[in-house]
């Protein structure tokens, strides 16, 4: 039963994902795309952390970890270098 | 495939895990159906907060019950997750304020 669960889980977040990854090609602005990889991201992380309950191994927890530090700082240098983009992308 | 679980707990983690998923595909909506930059925002931190939060709760729980003790490690990934998700949106709340100064709302008196 839980199996199922962690299968509906899974197939929920990949359906979240794919929402996020049509917000990420379709824009508009670079900051809609910013802010798409983001929920990405943090996405990616719970499909790791459901991989890790189905496989029962805590091996994943780390790599979750990784992605939450890594989705972050990824997060905030794209969002302070588009601070300085125009809407065409050119930097000021 | 491996020892079976106690009931309570497969109910338990089950319901926990499907309402983090339905947490999950709300926000997304919220991403892909609202109108604006600035009401968009608001979609992902569903998922930050209550989708990633109720994976984790139930893996601590499932965790907790194998291994016969309390492993609450992932709260590390919840204390990241909750510390740095404002931060995030704050950012780009403040790069889309600077890219279009227009947009922001006028200022209370």
């Amino acid at each position: 039963m839980i199996h199922t669960a962690v299968t509906i889980a899974l197939g929920l977040f990949g359906l979240a994902m794919l929402l996020a990854a049509w917000r990420l090609l379709r824009g508009p602005d670079v900051l809609d795309r910013v802010l798409a990889m983001d929920t990405l991201y943090v996405n990616a992380l719970a499909v790791v952390l459901l991989l890790g309950i189905r496989y029962r191994t805590q091996l994943l927890f780390e790599s979750a970890l990784l992605i939450a530090a890594l989705g972050f700082i990824g997060t905030v240098a794209l969002a302070r270098f588009a601070e300085r983009l125009d809407s065409v992308g050119h930097r000021d | 495939m491996t020892e079976a679980l106690p009931a309570w707990l497969e109910a338990l983690a089950g319901a926990l895990l499907v309402g983090g998923g339905l947490f999950a595909v709300v926000g997304s909506i919220g991403l892909v159906r609202l109108r604006s930059f600035h009401l968009r925002l608001h979609g992902p931190t569903k998922v930050s907060t209550m989708g990633v939060g109720l994976v984790i709760l139930a893996s601590m729980l499932i965790f907790s019950v194998i291994g016969a003790r309390p492993v609450i490690h992932e709260l590390l990934i919840t204390v990241l997750v909750f510390m740095t998700a404002p931060v995030s949106a704050q950012l780009l709340m403040r790069a889309s304020l600077a890219r279009d100064p227009g947009a922001a709302p006028p200022r209370p008196d």
